[in-house]
């Protein structure tokens, strides 16, 4: 685990550079506050209703959940793919069958439209 | 001075002030160099204003962004819009933690014995930058939510469904050099290419495509800057976001650029590995410092991004999720597959 030391150090860096950063500005930079700069940007145009209010396509959400499948096995890969040269035939072979059952997964999401975006 | 306190506390610190100041200094930099390339690519001179032929822009620009006014709208949600900067620039700093610059150096000449001149080297290196890089996304999204803008909100979620969607691809091409490698170590897969007498963009040269195509998606540069498409969007998920948020921003994503460039060079490009690294006739090119080399490969991947902006046109978003869904991923899929066939051939068959 000493390697990760380091990793532990640069993470305190790395978190307090932003910190650091914003209170510098805070302290050097200009300020003559307006309601009107508070307003969300819309063209010029008053905001009738907020973003919160909006609706959007469920279309993002789907992705999401397509995404999380196919994450989920690219993990499945990666301790494979390190171990290949050992696994050999039998690792092939059985990457090759769980591959398949995941193509299916993808040929239906495909058919059902899931990966259309209109 | 006893050793653990040397060894765990001063050389990583030393290091990581190092390649902070570096990294910013060539984000800097590289604002000033896509300005130029972006304008010699359209034919006009770009900035040359400040400073003897323009070298002092970055410094004005980083001194404007830090007096500027810096806004938070009225009906934000204020913690999540403060959180949103700092959660992207941590991990975009973050990952250079294992990112193999060069060897072993002994900083030509000054210390008694070479030490790495990375921070450190951990056996799952490239997975931790996977795993890092992709909670910049939260900052993209929740900064996108929480300026309560309707431009931000579309901007926002626009690109966590191109970042996620380009993940999966870019990780099946990772996959295939792993393959190939044997190992999660970014310096262990530099030294499989020395071994290996050959860099894996040869074989790998579709991963190699489909990973910098994903890179570019990733990090949102043209032609696939959605989610901050200028005529349609504003500024995307940074439409409120002024003075230093922005720049932390705008910071971000341009060392998120270098982790791309620098994963290509140490994935597909042999990283410090100078050309030919075991043909003995080349040896005079040794002289040259190995970080040079690792420099070079970074710059010319970091070139095609700024061509990529100065010639191709945006892609529209369901153009934009054929082409990751419908083509990147199951041509990475079955990339994996042949590669594997490949080596299985090789070690096997050929072998008897």
């Amino acid at each position: 685990m000493v390697q990760y030391v380091p990793i532990v150090l640069f993470t305190l860096v790395a978190v307090s550079f932003p910190i650091v950063t914003l209170l510098i500005a805070k302290a050097v930079r200009a300020g003559s506050p307006h309601p009107v700069k508070g307003e969300p940007y819309e063209c010029g145009v008053p905001a009738t209703t907020t973003a919160f209010e909006t609706r959007f396509s469920i279309r993002y959400y789907l992705i999401a959940v397509l995404f999380v499948v196919f994450d989920v096995e690219t993990i499945f890969l990666f301790p494979w793919a390190v171990m290949f040269e050992k696994l050999a035939l039998f690792g092939f072979i059985e990457m090759m069958v769980f591959l398949a059952i995941l193509l299916v997964g993808y040929v239906y999401a495909w058919r059902r439209g899931a990966l259309e975006w209109a | 001075m006893d050793q653990p306190l040397y060894q765990f506390l001063i050389i990583p610190a030393v290091k990581i002030v190092a390649i902070l100041a570096v990294l910013l200094l060539v984000v800097a930099y590289l604002t000033f160099f896509e300005r130029k390339v972006l304008a010699y690519l359209q034919v006009r001179l770009g900035p040359n204003r400040v400073g003897p032929k323009g070298w002092l822009q970055p410094i004005a620009d980083a001194f404007k962004l830090l007096v500027k006014e810096d806004l938070i709208p009225s009906k934000a949600e204020r913690f999540v819009f403060l959180l949103a900067p700092c959660l992207i620039i941590v991990p975009a700093l973050l990952v250079w933690s294992v990112i193999p610059f060069t060897g072993e150096t002994t900083v030509f000449g000054l210390l008694s014995e070479p030490i790495p001149a990375y921070l450190t080297d951990i056996n799952i290196g490239i997975l931790f930058v996977l795993g890092v890089s992709s909670v910049g996304v939260f900052g993209i999204i929740l900064g996108g939510w929480a300026s309560n803008s309707k431009f931000s909100l579309m901007g926002g979620l626009r690109s966590a469904a191109q970042m996620v969607s380009y993940e999966v691809p870019m990780g099946f091409a990772v996959v295939s050099v792993l393959l190939m490698a044997g190992s999660l170590s970014l310096v262990r897969i530099v030294e499989v290419q020395r071994e290996a007498h050959m860099w894996f963009f040869l074989p790998g040269i579709l991963a190699l495509g489909i990973y910098f195509i994903c890179g570019v998606a990733e990090t949102n540069r043209n032609p696939f800057d959605l989610p901050e498409a200028e005529s349609e969007l504003v500024a995307g998920f940074h439409t409120e976001y002024s003075g230093m948020k922005f720049a932390l921003f705008f910071l971000a994503e341009y060392a998120n650029m270098l982790v791309i460039g620098s994963l290509v060079a140490v994935l597909f490009f042999g990283g410090w590995l100078r050309p030919f690294p075991n043909v003995e006739f080349l040896a005079f090119l040794d002289v040259i410092p190995p970080f040079f080399w690792f420099a070079s490969k970074v710059g010319v991947v970091i070139f095609i991004y700024m061509w990529f902006r100065g010639t191709f046109p945006r892609y529209r978003f369901d153009q934009l999720m054929a082409v990751g869904w419908k083509w990147l991923l199951p041509l990475s899929l079955a990339n994996v597959a042949v590669i594997a066939l490949g080596i299985l051939v090789k070690n096997h068959l050929l072998k008897g």
